[in-house]
């Protein structure tokens, strides 16, 4: 009877693995530039370490972030972000309190201006940090954005 | 129907782009109110933003865009005619692509 049990046991969860394993399948597409490490739920400084590694982050005021102080609804924030550094090749939005701290990666080519405008979602009150990556180098910005109505509602 | 609107404008000489789509960009922690069980995630990846077919925008994203993501850009000069060419491809595998020609 307990190695019949152990058996099924051991079906099932073969079964399940396979299930998770073809979901897993499914949900990421023949997508090259899009990194589910970059984009694994955790901590701000586990997604910082696996985006820029050791990196240093240059603190500056050649970012403008415009975003409002006080967000009455976390599901849209608007957020506008432009620099005065020259050659920007990447800039990276951040929530630091979201369960997915990175919300976006914009690659631009020198063709666009260092200018990008977004809609993001903030589950709570936290600092949404800009980091911008301009010849080799990268320098951040953030900002204290006051949520009242968190944004995992949806 | 397209799920991508494009709208562009001449400021001083540069092109903004703005795109809005239409996405649920649910991130798999809601629940559905009438049955209680999750809905599973559904977000936009990767938008691709194109003129005349260069590649200048990648961007990847993950569920924490907002539903019905909004963006804007700007490209430097831009011809009255230039394509503007915007993709976007989600987790489950869907996707949809927009042309825009400037005016």
């Amino acid at each position: 009877m307990k190695l019949h049990n152990r058996r099924t046991f051991i079906k099932k969860s073969a079964a399940l693995g396979a299930l998770a394993a073809s979901g897993l399948l499914n949900s990421a597409p023949a997508n090259s530039a899009w990194l589910a490490e970059n984009f694994r739920p955790g901590k701000l400084d586990q997604t910082l370490r696996q985006l820029f590694k050791d990196a240093a982050l240059n603190e500056t005021d050649k970012i403008t972030i415009k975003i409002p102080q006080i967000a009455e609804n976390g599901a849209v924030v608007p957020i506008t972000i432009s620099s005065s550094l020259d050659a920007v090749q990447r800039i990276f939005i951040l929530v630091e309190k979201n369960p997915v701290p990175l919300a976006a990666q914009f690659d631009l080519s020198p063709e666009l201006l260092p200018f990008v405008s977004a809609r993001i979602k903030m589950a709570e009150t936290s600092d949404v940090i800009v980091i911008a990556q301009s010849n080799g180098a990268f320098y951040r910005a953030k900002e204290r954005v006051k949520v009242t109505i968190g944004g995992c509602g949806g | 129907m397209s799920s991508i609107k494009i709208r562009s404008k001449r400021i001083d000489g540069n092109t903004q782009i703005r795109t809005l789509i239409a996405h649920p960009m649910e991130h798999g922690r809601n629940r559905d109110p009438m049955t209680n069980a999750l809905i599973p995630a559904h977000f936009i990846q990767e938008l691709i933003v194109k003129h005349n077919d260069k590649i200048v925008a990648t961007c990847t994203m993950g569920a924490s865009i907002s539903k019905d993501p909004y963006f804007a850009f700007l490209l430097k000069g831009g011809e009255p005619g230039d394509k503007i060419t915007i993709s976007w491809v989600d987790n489950l595998g869907g996707q949809d692509v927009e042309e825009h020609l400037l005016k």
